[in-house]
């Protein structure tokens, strides 16, 4: 594999300005070993973006994580625009909407509420579930998700695989998750603490952690250091005992 | 229009919730395990974002778009719920490293074992629903 490796980096180095391929190799420094060790798909995949990349050199941000700045500062911008629209921003109200769609409103009371109301956060859902295709199948790079390298060393003590530019480990959301009941119910269990406690607190990030703390509210403040008070312990106490 | 709005503002939120990684299991676990500034830094700044638009909202008194005025409501007042919510929310969100929003995002880019967690979700939504008057608020 090595060999292939250096041949590959003199390559790029041919046809790059040594400024330029510098400059990528080092943002990608990390991930870009992972990519030529891994298969030749990716690297290809890779190779056309450095092409693409070279010809339009100011659009490789589209493809480099964003900044957190940037995101942030979106979030914000999408939280006042439904404010705008005369809506809120909240995301696990759509939790309740679907449990009331399916016509449970009739045996327990919470339920009981018109939900063709809030139909509108349905299609912010769809919306966002397109943006999520469109990210992840047209906007990727192999260095994204390049996380911390201690955090990549503590996963491998759990046996949980590296990013490699993957959104999302293996270890918990491959598909042989399929075949493993004791996956399964781990997935079960998170979404189940997610659906219940977000419905309890009244909001999830979205709705306590991004709007309501936008509006200085004191509930907020309390359900935001539950998360955290809630996440911590999970991460460092319990994600160790369940991998 | 008025439903292409929404859409759009979906859209957008999809993509930038995705390239910032804030739907990654690994950016949640970074986070907890306070190894990088990334995500502090995108709640910082959407809440930063968020508390000078409300403020500039509020003292303008700015109408929405049909012209009505602005009112965002109060959160109830509280304290049992919010701890107690927001901690189960914590172990479920540092566990499977999505919140409900990217629960959403991540199916839609196709990530199919997430619809399991989706479904957890609305048991656990369930549960609540049925339990609530039983609950200390």
């Amino acid at each position: 594999m090595k060999p292939f490796i250096q041949k590959s980096l003199k390559l790029n180095a041919g046809f790059l300005k040594l400024d330029d391929y510098s400059c990528i190799l080092n943002r990608n420094f990390r991930s870009l070993s992972c990519v030529f060790i891994g298969t030749d798909a990716k690297y290809w995949f890779y190779e056309i973006k450095i092409l693409f990349l070279q010809k339009n050199s100011n659009m490789d941000f589209i493809f480099q994580t964003w900044p957190w700045y940037v995101s942030g500062f979106l979030i914000g911008m999408i939280m006042l625009c439904l404010i705008y629209f005369g809506k809120s921003f909240g995301m696990s109200t759509n939790l309740q909407s679907l449990c009331s769609m399916t016509g449970l409103g009739k045996h327990v009371s919470y339920f009981d509420f018109d939900w063709k109301l809030n139909r509108w956060n349905f299609v912010v859902i769809l919306g966002a579930m397109l943006g999520g295709f469109v990210a992840v199948h047209f906007m990727a790079d192999p260095s994204n998700v390049s996380i911390n390298p201690k955090t990549i060393e503590q996963l491998s003590q759990l046996g949980i695989d590296a990013p490699n530019g993957k959104l999302v480990p293996e270890a918990l959301f491959g598909n042989q998750i399929w075949q493993s009941p004791r996956s399964i119910f781990i997935l079960l269990i998170g979404g189940i603490l997610i659906g219940f406690g977000s419905r309890y607190a009244g909001g999830c990030t979205s709705g306590h952690a991004i709007s309501g703390l936008s509006n200085l509210q004191l509930p907020s403040l309390k359900a935001v250091i539950g998360f955290f008070v809630g996440g911590l312990i999970m991460a460092h106490f319990l994600l160790p005992l369940i991998f | 229009m008025n439903v292409l709005k929404y859409l759009f503002v979906g859209f957008v939120f999809g993509i930038v919730l995705t390239k910032s990684e804030a739907v990654s299991w690994y950016r949640i676990y970074e986070m907890f395990q306070f190894q990088s500034f990334h995500m502090f830094g995108i709640i910082g700044v959407a809440v930063t974002t968020g508390v000078i638009g409300i403020q500039i909202i509020k003292r303008k008194n700015i109408k929405d778009i049909k012209g009505l005025p602005i009112v965002i409501k109060d959160k109830e007042k509280g304290s049992v719920r919010y701890w107690a919510g927001g901690l189960f929310f914590g172990l479920g969100w540092a566990l499977v490293g999505t919140c409900p929003g990217p629960i959403f995002i991540l199916l839609g880019a196709g990530f199919l074992p997430i619809s399991i967690v989706l479904i957890g979700a609305l048991i656990g939504t369930f549960i609540y629903g049925l339990i609530k008057d039983k609950l200390r608020h």
